[in-house]
């Protein structure tokens, strides 16, 4: 079980609000995502859920309890830090097994989960080593193995990956993901790399300065953004923002296209720019239009094949059933 | 210092400070040996200029046969020891208080400092005058306000009122070194265990005490090389009697008041003695702490 939900939940620091009133409620078994910008109040959430913060206001109820001033411990939750947080002058078995110790759990009960632990994460040869003496992703999976081991009613993680390299973090996100699938436990996980979202979420929560901008699926964050945040924000590389008479005649204050819905073609199309910088990933590339009329830049995502050079003259057609279209407020237009 | 050349150069350049170095400690090593094996009496008319009588280990045998010497030495161990544990204890849970978000933290924490600036000679007098003398002493007082009598502390108390002296003085010391190991430590472990479940004491002992473990080894090996050879503040207030003669003090009277230069030598010998078998026995049991 870990149903978590959140009622009217504020967050002052002193005269700095950091968290206006948030409802936010979060399904027993999902795989829950806080996204958003440097400070957007990431962290403090999880920290507030965690108990690790007082909330200033509001409820928080886990398993339908309200636990909003029930200590950390007693709360049932497990959190895996940033920094690992791991305890420097212990093995990682006696890491792995502070938490049962606490608990007051017996040595063969501790051993077995340690054992187990151990044998999910690959640790089992590391057990009697200190942190120090591990790599950073061994480090992330000791403390996830510190986490597992209380068998919690969530796992809370902000940005546990942030740590690692470009690889790495591919092998993490994928190892993080078949552990949700195999546990079936409410995760919370905070970052700020939106294709950390995508890939790993089942439910994204899009954050601005303690604001919900979004609460979906990732599909449906993609394809019906409700407002220009959230489009900026989701997909990579990001949306095409255009404003001014283009806009106006699909009736909208501005529009939104997907550098991925866009098709190139170098003598007709809706559109035509120079193209300025190109991007070549292999697979796909990305070109970065200029002089187009309509917007500082457009990018535009294209096959690996497409050969343009920079000074090179393009057209480009927005494909129609892909436009956002948003008011003058930013809203979504259905 | 990759190359051959630039290592023979650096042993070139190096040299004259090791010599320099090793001059200033060899001189008075050698002196005090050689003294230590003479009779040097210089009220009788003993001097370097006429040559000094060899007496080898006659010394020796004098000193530690003298009914004092094994006195001083427990009484050193005891004023070591005591003023260790002490500045330790309170030295980490000062650093935890400083530690805390206080209201006038930076003025606290000078207050705090300060003792160490005091010359040993002038807190000794300060404590023996203001605070422990029987008559007129701030205790005294506090001791007749409740109805009792005054303890005339550096009679009756001796020894322990030398270890609440010297361990005042270096508090300051032991506080500063931890207050840095304390700050130094990542919240986020605290953080960690408090979520595992840990209550206060147990994160005191399973996090912040390890943690520290690095910084009370330094604080207790810089202490007892300093604290085996305290002296003003015997001098001034007990003057050696009332079983606080350390070895140090010890080894003063026999050159200074016996005038027996030879004697005070093979005392000091003992002193370099002792004073390494506490460093080893140290490092033997703390010294762990620092390999990490
Ligand atoms: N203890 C504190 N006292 C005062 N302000 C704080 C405190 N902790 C956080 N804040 C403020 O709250 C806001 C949100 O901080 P938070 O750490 O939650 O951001 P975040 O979304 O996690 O950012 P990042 O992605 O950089 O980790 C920031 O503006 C920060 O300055
Ligand atoms: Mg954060």
């Amino acid at each position: 079980m870990g149903q978590i939900i959140l009622k009217q939940v504020t967050k002052r620091f002193g005269d700095v609000s950091v968290i206006p009133p948030l409802d936010l409620t979060i399904e027993d078994g999902e795989f829950t995502v806080f996204v958003g910008p440097s400070g957007c109040g990431k962290s403090t959430l999880l920290r507030l859920i965690a108990g690790l913060e007082d909330v200033t206001s509001g409820e928080i109820r886990i398993d339908g309890k309200e636990c909003s001033t029930i200590p950390p411990a007693k709360r049932g939750l497990a959190m895996v830090f940033q920094s690992y947080a791991l305890y420097p002058h212990m093995t990682v078995r006696k890491n792995i097994a502070f938490p049962l110790r606490m608990a007051g759990i017996d040595k063969a009960e501790q051993e077995r989960r340690i054992t187990q632990a151990a044998a999910v994460l690959n640790l089992t040869d590391y057990l009697d080593r200190r942190p120090g003496q591990l790599s950073g992703g061994q480090r992330q999976r000791v403390a996830i193995g510190r986490a597992i081991v209380r068998e919690p009613a969530a796992f809370l993680f902000d940005e546990p990956l942030s740590n690692l390299d470009a690889a790495l973090r591919v092998g993490m996100r994928l190892e993080i993901s078949e552990l949700h699938n195999r546990l079936k436990t409410t995760m919370i996980y905070v970052t700020h790399d939106q294709v950390e979202a995508m890939t790993m979420a089942d439910k994204i929560v899009v954050l601005r300065a303690g604001h919900i901008e979004q609460v979906g699926t990732p599909l449906e964050l993609y394809r019906t953004p409700r407002n220009l945040f959230v489009a900026g924000f989701i997909g990579s590389p990001k949306m095409n923002l255009i404003s001014g008479p283009e806009a106006a005649k699909h009736g909208a204050h501005t529009i939104g296209i997907r550098p991925e819905h866009i098709t190139i073609s170098p003598s007709e199309g809706a559109w035509s720019g120079i193209v300025g910088v190109s991007e070549h990933l292999g697979s796909d590339t990305f070109f970065h239009v200029q002089k187009t009329g309509l917007a500082e830049s457009i990018t535009v995502r294209a096959d690996g094949e497409v050969g343009f050079k920079h000074g090179d003259e393009i057209h480009m057609t927005p494909r129609a059933d892909m436009i956002h279209r948003f008011d003058e407020n930013g809203l979504r237009i259905e | 210092m990759a190359t051959q050349a630039s290592r023979s150069a650096a042993r070139l350049m190096m040299a004259p400070a090791v010599i320099l170095l090793l001059g200033w400690m060899l001189v008075p090593l050698t002196m005090t040996l050689w003294f230590s094996f003479t009779r040097y009496l210089p009220m009788r008319g003993d001097s370097i200029e006429r040559g000094l009588q060899w007496v080898g280990f006659e010394n020796y045998v004098r000193f530690i046969n003298s009914s004092s010497f094994w006195p001083s030495v427990q009484a050193t161990l005891m004023i070591v020891g005591g003023v260790l544990v002490i500045t330790v204890i309170l030295g980490v849970l000062l650093a935890i208080l400083l530690d805390q978000p206080i209201w006038g933290q930076g003025v606290v924490r000078i207050l705090v400092i300060a003792p160490f600036f005091v010359m040993p000679t002038v807190s000794a007098l300060v404590w023996k005058n203001m605070m422990m003398d029987p008559v007129n002493g701030m205790f005294a007082h506090l001791w007749r306000a409740f109805g009792a009598t005054p303890v005339s502390w550096l009679s009756d108390a001796s020894v322990p009122s030398i270890i609440l002296i010297v361990s005042w003085q270096w508090l300051p010391f032991a506080t500063l070194i931890l207050l840095t190991a304390i700050q130094s430590l990542d919240r986020d472990q605290l953080e960690a265990a408090e979520m595992d479940g840990a209550p206060v004491l147990s994160r005191f002992f399973h996090i912040v005490l390890p943690h520290l473990g690095r910084a009370i080894t330094i604080v207790i090996l810089i202490q007892t090389i300093f604290l085996l050879s305290i002296f003003a503040e015997i001098f001034v207030t007990t003057g050696g009697a009332f079983g606080t003669r350390t070895l140090t003090y010890l080894i003063f009277q026999r050159v200074v008041d016996s005038q027996n230069i030879g004697l005070g030598s093979a005392g000091g010998v003992y002193a370099i003695i002792l004073a390494n078998i506490v460093a080893i026995f140290l490092m033997r049991i703390v010294g762990k702490n620092l390999d990490r």
